[in-house]
Order: structure tokens, then C-alpha cells, then sequence
């Protein structure tokens, strides 16, 4: 592999893409760079844009407007350099069912050209790192949800990607598995020189990438680390037991200025730095606290304090919305 | 057996016409594993030849013995019925493009960076010798229809189905590039596959036709390959040169009989044409 495409280039670079159907705009105008070996997210809800975005990085659909290189190549000019440098596992499931696991992988192999006297071991390396390797002569029928995953990802990495794209990869897929599937994306991060770019909508899986871009509607609202979008929140949130909650509430609109409100059983209320508030509270507040409970804004309060909604909001699910981030809604 | 520790770097190569060989050759394979693992296919693609030969065949054999100068029907009908067993799983070998693209194994297919073409080359390739595996197993009955074996007739036999098969896949994969669904794809075939046949000798000799009958029958592919095939057979059986006449009549193109070989020309380039077509609608496709 030359790599000098790459040389202090990014891996993946958007600029003005957009992308419509018909009178829909589905992506309107996004700019962004992936540095070589970054995981990078793209978060939001379904029909924000994401897929549509991906597709288009991956030369399966033209953009309408705007441009975009993937490893050094041009998604439009040069579609099949970008196909030979890229891996893929879709969000629906593109396996044949019918071939072995090891059969799946040869025929990807044979349609990338991998040459033929490092395709042993590499097959071997990239089944043992999804932990496979014992199951490649059963046919991918008998394999559970997640283990078909893995071979998927397993696939998509086998002719060495420089950028592997991951949509939604673990989509419809139960929490443990989700969580192992992890488990193999951190090792592969490691193990492998690659750039990740994924999509997701579970906001505890955003906190695996480097960088995170939350979309909506078809546009980047906020692109940052987790920590540096947790932090533009600002405010941590803290839940206090006391034995007279409605004093406890006139008590800090009185003393502290905070507007706090009964959630979840308890008074609730957001404060920047609540680890250091938390001895003043015991020190000033009149009321007999019995338990306190501090946390730091998970990726949800950001995306409710960039968007309105949470995710879930979004996606038509029930979720009563969080008083305490109610004055930074735009 | 130990575990590879040093990451195997991959550099897939730049494309060229030995990486679109590879292609060619993988999608055949699955082909050939594919069929091999669904032999329950096999044996029902098996049940309509053998239905039309000896039960047909047998049923009107009587009624039509004084009409064929004493040949049994079922050895008249025998090419015809070769032909028709490869039209099945040729049809079916296409069709499976349209699961492919609903079970998405197709995406994993068309974003490869190899030519769409090799890819449809590859299908109908396979879907060739697929059909043609099945149609040895109806050939195989020739000794049942009063027709010894010998290998000369039988290869050029084996080839010529091979060619037909290539046509057949080749017009299903083309009518796959359009039809999303596999219950319209189907239907389509259903549509297709009986006049094609009715329409092509396999069941009565083409002497004699009403004029625009005819003239349907000489636009329709199969009909030069069922003649081609039982030209082949019939120069070994043994019949009168007044039956010959009439049940082996050949093709005329205004008063000229078209030799066999043109014949299977016609059909290969049908099928080439209908692949070429085939590529180009999945050259578009995303």
C-alpha cells in the first residue's frame, strides 16, 4: 500500500455535500474532515441524514451538490478507487446464508482481487478477531444475529480498508451482543491502521468514537469530542432526598438562584461544577438532605441542548422532557 | 496451528481484466455451490420434462401413431423435452438475482470495485452449466424413448444445451435487472416460458404452420435450438424419409434451410445480446 495518498491528508473530507430527492433534502450542505485513523460518529435520528450521507461515500449514491474524497479519491471520479479502499457492513444484513462463513469471505475476496498468498493467513486473522474462526465451515444460516455481524465486519476488513464504514452496525441487535460487537470494533482500532466512520442513533455507543458529529435534518448541528460536547452543556446534573422536597425547592430559588423541580422522585436541578457544589449545599441548605446523586450531561442532554428533543422524542418514543436543560433550548 | 500475530496487510490491486476473471470465476462457483446444495431442486425441476415425455408423450402416442409413420411419440418429443429441462433452472439460476437483491447479498455484489459485467458474465456462465447439469439428467433417458446411446450425438447434444442454457440465464438475468420482486419475476417467466415453447417445435412439427404462426415461430430463439437439437438426434434414429420430412421439416429462411450451425450461432448471439443488455442495466443501477 503507497499510502501517499493519505500523507497529511484526511481520510475522509466532505465539503458542501448535499444531497435531494425530488423536492426532499436529505443532506443540505455538510462540511467535515476525518483525520486518518479517527473513529468518527455521525449521530442523530432516523431520517436525519446519516445513511444518505454514507452512501455517498461510498459511491453508492451520487451527491447532488458538493464534493468528497475518501482515502485521497474523489467519490464520483474515482468510484472504484474509492471502492478498493474502503470496507462496508451495511445496516441490513448482506450475507448468503447458504455459504460457509469461510465461502463468504472468499468470495469477497475473489471480487477484490486479494491476492491469492496472503489471502490464507488474512483470512484466518480477520475470523480470529471476530472470534470465528472455529465456525467457519458452518453455513452463516445456523449463525446468530450478532455472529453474523461480526462476520460482516470481519468481511468488510478482510482486503485491508484504509476507511471502514459502519452503519449502524449494531442495529436490531440485543445489549450484550451490542456490547461485544464493541468489544471487537476497540480491538480491531488497535490491531488494525484504520479510519472508522460510523453511523448511530444509541447515543452510549457515541461515546466510543473520537469525534462525533450530531445530525438533524439533514445538517451538522455539532461535530466535537464527547467530553468537548458534554462540557458545551455545561451543567452537571444533581438529584437530592430530603425529608420536605417543596421547601427544598423554595430553599434553592431562595439561597442559590437555581430552578429545580421534582423529577424521578427527587429535586432536581442543573449546576456547573456540581461536585464542589455539593459540600456548600450541605454547609447552606436549611432543609435535611437524606442522599445526593451528582452526574455529568450524558451525549443525550447535549443532543436535547442542541435540538429541542431528545433522540427518542425524535424517533416518536416517550420521554418527558428535562426541565433543568429547558433554558438553553433554542 | 497457531493464531497469525502480525496484522497480514492486504493491497488490493488496481482493476484489470484478470481481477474481472476472478469475478467471472467466483460468481460461477457460488453458482455451482448454490445448485449443488439444493438438490430438492433438482428433482422438482426433473418432475415437468419427465411429465411431458412419458405422460404425454405416452397418452398421445396413441392418438397420433397413424400421423407419424409408426414413430413413438415420445422419440419425437424427446429434443423438445431437452430442451424445455434446461429452461427451469436456467430461469431459476437468474431469479436468484432477484432474492439476492431482496436478501441484500446483491449490494455486497455491485459495490465490489470489479466490472458489473464480469459479474453478469459469471451468472449466466453458471446458470448455463447449471441447466445443463439438469438437462443431462433428462438425456440420460434417451434408452426410455428408443434412442441408444452414442457419443457422438450426445456431445454435440451437451452442447448445444449449454448454448440454449447461456440464452435462457441471460434473458432471466435480464428481465432480474428490472423486476424487484421475486413474485413478479415469476409471473413474468410463466408468461414468457409457455408460449416460447409452444411456440418453438418442442411440441409439434413446424410443417404446415398457418402463415402468421409461423412467422412468430421464426422469431422465437428456441425454435432454432430445438431444431438444432433434433436435426442432431434424428440423424440417428431410424425413419422413413416421408416422416423425415415432415416431423424433422428444419427452418427455412425464405426457401433456405438454415444449417445447424447457424442455428446455434442465432441462439449465442440472442444470448449475447441479451447480456450485454443485462450489464448495461446494472451498469446504472447503484
Amino acid at each position: 500500500m503507497s499510502g501517499r495518498e493519505t500523507n497529511g491528508r484526511s481520510a475522509v473530507e466532505v465539503r458542501g455535500l448535499v444531497k435531494r430527492y425530488g423536492e426532499i433534502e436529505a443532506v443540505r450542505g455538510i462540511d467535515l474532515d476525518v483525520a486518518p485513523g479517527e473513529t468518527f460518529g455521525f449521530l442523530g435520528p432516523n431520517g436525519a441524514g446519516k445513511s444518505t450521507t454514507i452512501n455517498m461515500l461510498c459511491t453508492l449514491a451520487q451527491p447532488t451538490a458538493g464534493s468528497a474524497t475518501v482515502a485521497g479519491y474523489e467519490v464520483v471520479r474515482q468510484r472504484d478507487d474509492v471502492r478498493r479502499n474502503i470496507g462496508l457492513v451495511f445496516q441490513d444484513p448482506t450475507l448468503d446464508l447458504y455459504l460457509t462463513a469461510e465461502q463468504n469471505l472468499r468470495f469477497h475476496a475473489e471480487l477484490y482481487g486479494v491476492p491469492r498468498a496472503v489471502l490464507g493467513d488474512r483470512l484466518r486473522q480477520v475470523l480470529d478477531m471476530v472470534g470465528l474462526w472455529d465456525r467457519k465451515d458452518s453455513r452463516v444460516q445456523t449463525f446468530s444475529g450478532g455472529m453474523r455481524r461480526r462476520l460482516e465486519i470481519a468481511r468488510g476488513l478482510l482486503h485491508s480498508p484504509r476507511v471502514l464504514f459502519l452503519d449502524e452496525p449494531t442495529v436490531g441487535l440485543d445489549p450484550q451482543t451490542r456490547k461485544s460487537i464493541w468489544g471487537y470494533i476497540g480491538q480491531l482500532r488497535r490491531s488494525e491502521d484504520i479510519t472508522i466512520f460510523m453511523t448511530t442513533h444509541y447515543m452510549d455507543e457515541a461515546e466510543y468514537c473520537d469525534r462525533i458529529a450530531i445530525m438533524d435534518h439533514g445538517k451538522i448541528i455539532a461535530l466535537d469530542t464527547p467530553a468537548a460536547l458534554k462540557a458545551s452543556v455545561g451543567k452537571d446534573r444533581v438529584q437530592i432526598q430530603t425529608d420536605d422536597n417543596l421547601a427544598a425547592i423554595t430553599a434553592l430559588r431562595e439561597r442559590f438562584g437555581l430552578d429545580a423541580a421534582i423529577h424521578e422522585g427527587a429535586v432536581t436541578f442543573a449546576v456547573a461544577e456540581g461536585e464542589q457544589f455539593v459540600p456548600r449545599l450541605f454547609a447552606e441548605l436549611a432543609v435535611p438532605i437524606r442522599s445526593v446523586s451528582v452526574a455529568r450531561p450524558s451525549l443525550d442532554d447535549v443532543f436535547m441542548s442542541y435540538t429541542g428533543s431528545t433522540i427518542r422524542d425524535r424517533e416518536g418514543g416517550q420521554r418527558p422532557m428535562m426541565p433543568w436543560l429547558a433554558g438553553r433550548m433554542r | 496451528m497457531s493464531a497469525v500475530t502480525v496484522p497480514v496487510r492486504v493491497a488490493v490491486p488496481e482493476r484489470s481484466w484478470r481481477h474481472d476473471l476472478r469475478a467471472v470465476k467466483v460468481v460461477l462457483q457460488r453458482e455451482l455451490i448454490r445448485f449443488w446444495q439444493d438438490r430438492m431442486r433438482i428433482v422438482v425441476a426433473l418432475v415437468q420434462p419427465v411429465l411431458f415425455l412419458f405422460v404425454l408423450g405416452s397418452g398421445l402416442t396413441a392418438l397420433t401413431r397413424a400421423g407419424s409413420g409408426g414413430l413413438d411419440l415420445r422419440t419425437f418429443l424427446f429434443p423438445g423435452v431437452l430442451a424445455m429441462s434446461v429452461m427451469m433452472p436456467a430461469m431459476f439460476s437468474a431469479g436468484s438475482i432477484v432474492f439476492d437483491r431482496e436478501y441484500g447479498f446483491l449490494r455486497e455484489m455491485l459495490v465490489a470495485p470489479v466490472s458489473r459485467t464480469a459479474l453478469v458474465v459469471g451468472k449466466c456462465l453458471g446458470g448455463a452449466i447449471v441447466a445443463t447439469g439438469q438437462g443431462l439428467l433428462v438425456l440420460a433417458l434417451a434408452p426410455a424413448v428408443g434412442i441408444s446411446y452414442s457419443v457422438g450425438w450426445m456431445f454435440s447434444v451437451v452442447g448445444l444445451m449449454l448454448v440454449l442454457s447461456f440464452t435462457l440465464t441471460a434473458l432471466g438475468v435480464m428481465a432480474a435487472g428490472r423486476i424487484k420482486s421475486f413474485q413478479g419475476f415469476m409471473a413474468l417467466v410463466n408468461m414468457i416460458m409457455m408460449p416460447m415453447l409452444f411456440l418453438s417445435g418442442a411440441m409439434f412439427p413446424l410443417s404446415g404452420l398457418p402463415g402468421w404462426l409461423s412467422a412468430l415461430t421464426h422469431i422465437n430463439p428456441l425454435t432454432y435450438a430445438v431444431d438444432a437439437v433434433r436435426r442432431t438426434v434424428f440423424d440417428h434414429v431410424a425413419i422413413s424419409e416421408v416422416s423425415r420430412a415432415v416431423l424433422v421439416p428444419g427452418v427455412h429462411w425464405g426457401g433456405w434451410q438454415v444449417p445447424v450451425l447457424v442455428e446455434v450461432a442465432v441462439v449465442a448471439i440472442v444470448g449475447v445480446i441479451m447480456l450485454a443488455v443485462a450489464a448495461g442495466e446494472f451498469r446504472k443501477s447503484d
